[in-house]
């Protein structure tokens, strides 16, 4: 994860000098001191405040009130709101619809993910060296990050066209089959993640480049002169020393692929787009938890289907952790 | 070390798929409705790009000019408090002593890593018990403040505001308001630039919260306008991307000319230390 700096900055000494001065002070200047030492110890809860308060109330209590929530009926269709129990969970564990979004969650955000960050490592180490002009391709790769997640579906929509998209005009060019892209789950899968992946391999592309940056670059003089070829210093220098930032990139993508929404509710249109194509073939479990809540109205089950979320998150983002501290400590 | 031919040919083709569907969005933006099923596919620009400006914002059914003001109101309300507060408590944070410091600023750190998804069915029920639903204030009200905002300016704080200059003000008998309001903020002004940039269009592109809150097609976000373009008219290609074309030029342009800074604010949130 972010290495943070929690260290303190150096002394200031102004809140001591303030603090022992009264004794010495003329007995008139009391009021003011007295008003300067609540304002030393008072305004900095005062300025922090408000991100506390409006966390509070958008942020903590929202997912304190999810896990009451969960375990209750409540729905607007209820008079009586009842406390259930684990039922919403039951429920929702024989339900093949929810796993079906689990399982279209897990798949898009493993074919998405796994290439999208190779690419943006090979992409980094382009971008690592000196070339007049490299500028303009830094900047070129980092466009999409401006680029809204409903536009790129929409355009991505577009070249996934059954009848007169471009993908389909690029395989049958080459004497391939056309494809109706939102019909079954493999090609709808490959369409939605090649969209997370246009969207963000740039900018995952610079974030490595920032930490490879920072490599000393006697360290891969030394390995030249040991005769190492420039595959052995990227897999023995520099892919060891990105770990960390290879760790955040993971967890990052983790969190965000696992809430993957805007991608495949865009890849059709209409009303019924919550259901993810006709059987749900595209449906992630962000979409069912909205579908719930929207259109089933059964709010303690959307709930249920949160915190299922959040919990497969972090069981992911572990697994993904321990992954890649293995693969990247072989080397 | 110096890019090799192979590099090159890999940047440049990178370069063109990084461009290419902006590329795209143009050449249906401006050409007629019925190119956009043609066979084989068009790839040059056509000259139909005012006209199909003209008639998607003239398109009663999706509210598109209601969804760029609005778009702009949401963005632009949580830019300027995201900045003023994360400016404040970051200056707090990184100048000011007090008791708990470092445990609270742990605690806003945290809260970065907290999907909204969490809490997004009580936020929901909230709305609806403060008669927010289809209001822009439902937009707004959850994201004036971020822990991002106060980490970067907290950062920068520490690298570009000496402690002297703020003893300098304390001898000269400002309040801790007065030091912060017309010594540190000023000083913050870079900061201030590229986290407004960054809060300003990430929030321009939101789509996951407007998309349940505002339902009612009437009073959109510019990104949910563009969705019930999509679903009322998805014959008129060109008008859907005529209307993209007006919501992400704007962002492209601001992004291209402020590029470096943009980055180097990406990066100081992800790796720096």
């Amino acid at each position: 994860m972010t290495k943070l700096d929690v260290t303190e900055p150096p002394p200031t000494d102004t809140g001591r000098r303030a603090g022992s001065a009264p004794s010495g002070k003329p007995p008139n200047g009391g009021w003011r001191l007295t008003l300067n030492r609540l304002d030393l110890k008072g305004s900095p809860y005062l300025y922090i405040a408000p991100f506390f308060i409006l966390f509070g109330i958008f942020g903590a209590y929202p997912i304190i009130y999810t896990i009451w929530l969960s375990a209750t009926n409540r729905s607007p269709l209820r008079a009586e709101t009842e406390f259930v129990g684990f039922d919403n969970f039951i429920t929702l564990l024989g339900d093949d619809r929810f796993w079906g979004s689990v399982i279209n969650t897990l798949g898009i955000f493993v074919i998405a993910t796994v290439p999208q960050l190779v690419l943006a490592l090979m992409l980094a180490n382009w971008l690592n060296r000196q070339m007049r002009g490299m500028g303009f391709f830094r900047m070129a790769i980092a466009v999409p990050i401006v680029t809204s997640t409903a536009v790129v579906a929409l355009i991505f929509g577009m070249f996934f066209a059954r009848d007169y998209g471009l993908v389909n005009y690029l395989l049958e060019t080459i004497g391939l089959d056309r494809v109706d892209w939102r019909a079954s789950q493999g090609h709808s899968w490959l369409a939605i993640a090649s969209m997370v992946d246009w969207r963000w391999t740039g900018y995952n592309a610079l974030i490595y480049l920032a930490a490879m940056q920072a490599i000393p670059k006697d360290l891969y003089e030394s390995a030249e002169l040991d005769g190492a070829s420039r595959g052995r210093q990227f897999w023995t220098i520099t892919i060891p020393l990105l770990q960390p930032t290879i760790i955040f990139t993971v967890i990052i993508s983790t969190i965000g692929g696992l809430q993957l929404f805007v991608e495949p509710l865009m890849f059709t249109s209409g009303s019924g787009a919550l259901r993810g194509g006709s059987t749900g073939q595209f449906q992630t479990m962000n979409m069912y938890l909205v579908q719930t809540l929207r259109d089933f109205h059964e709010w303690g089950r959307a709930g249920a289907i949160a915190l299922l979320l959040i919990l497969l998150t972090v069981v992911v983002s572990a697994i993904n952790y321990w992954l890649i501290r293995r693969i990247s400590s072989d080397k | 070390m110096r890019a090799g031919p192979l590099t090159v040919i890999g940047l440049i083709f990178a370069a063109i798929l990084s461009f290419f569907p902006l590329y795209w969005m143009v050449v249906v933006a401006s050409r007629t409705s019925a190119a956009a099923y043609q066979w084989p596919p068009a790839f040059l620009p056509g000259g139909n790009l005012g006209e199909n400006i003209e008639r998607v914002i003239s398109n009663p059914d999706a509210a598109i000019l209601k969804g760029i003001l609005n778009s702009f109101i949401v963005a632009g309300t949580i830019t300027v408090a995201t900045v003023f507060f994360g400016a404040l408590a970051g200056f707090a944070f990184a100048k000011l002593r007090f008791k708990g410091r470092n445990a609270l600023l742990l605690s806003v750190l945290l809260t970065m890593m907290v999907p909204i998804q969490l809490g997004v069915v009580p936020l929901y029920i909230l709305m609806i018990q403060l008669g927010w639903l289809n209001d822009i204030r439902a937009v707004i009200a959850p994201f004036l403040i971020s822990g991002f905002g106060i980490f970067l300016m907290r950062q920068y704080t520490i690298q570009s505001v000496p402690d002297e200059l703020i003893e300098a003000g304390r001898v000269d008998g400002c309040s801790t308001w007065r030091i912060f309001w017309h010594i540190v903020f000023p000083a913050l002004r870079p900061a201030a630039g590229v986290l407004g940039l960054l809060t300003f269009m990430q929030h321009w592109n939101e789509f996951f919260w407007p998309f349940i809150v505002l339902a009612d097609p009437s009073n959109p976000t510019v990104q949910i306008s563009l969705r019930s373009l999509n679903s009322a008219y998805h014959q008129d290609m060109s008008q859907i991307f005529a209307g993209m074309f007006i919501a992400t030029v704007p962002l492209v342009v601001i992004f291209v000319l402020f590029f470096r800074h943009i980055i180097s604010g990406i990066m100081e949130g992800a790796v720096k230390q």
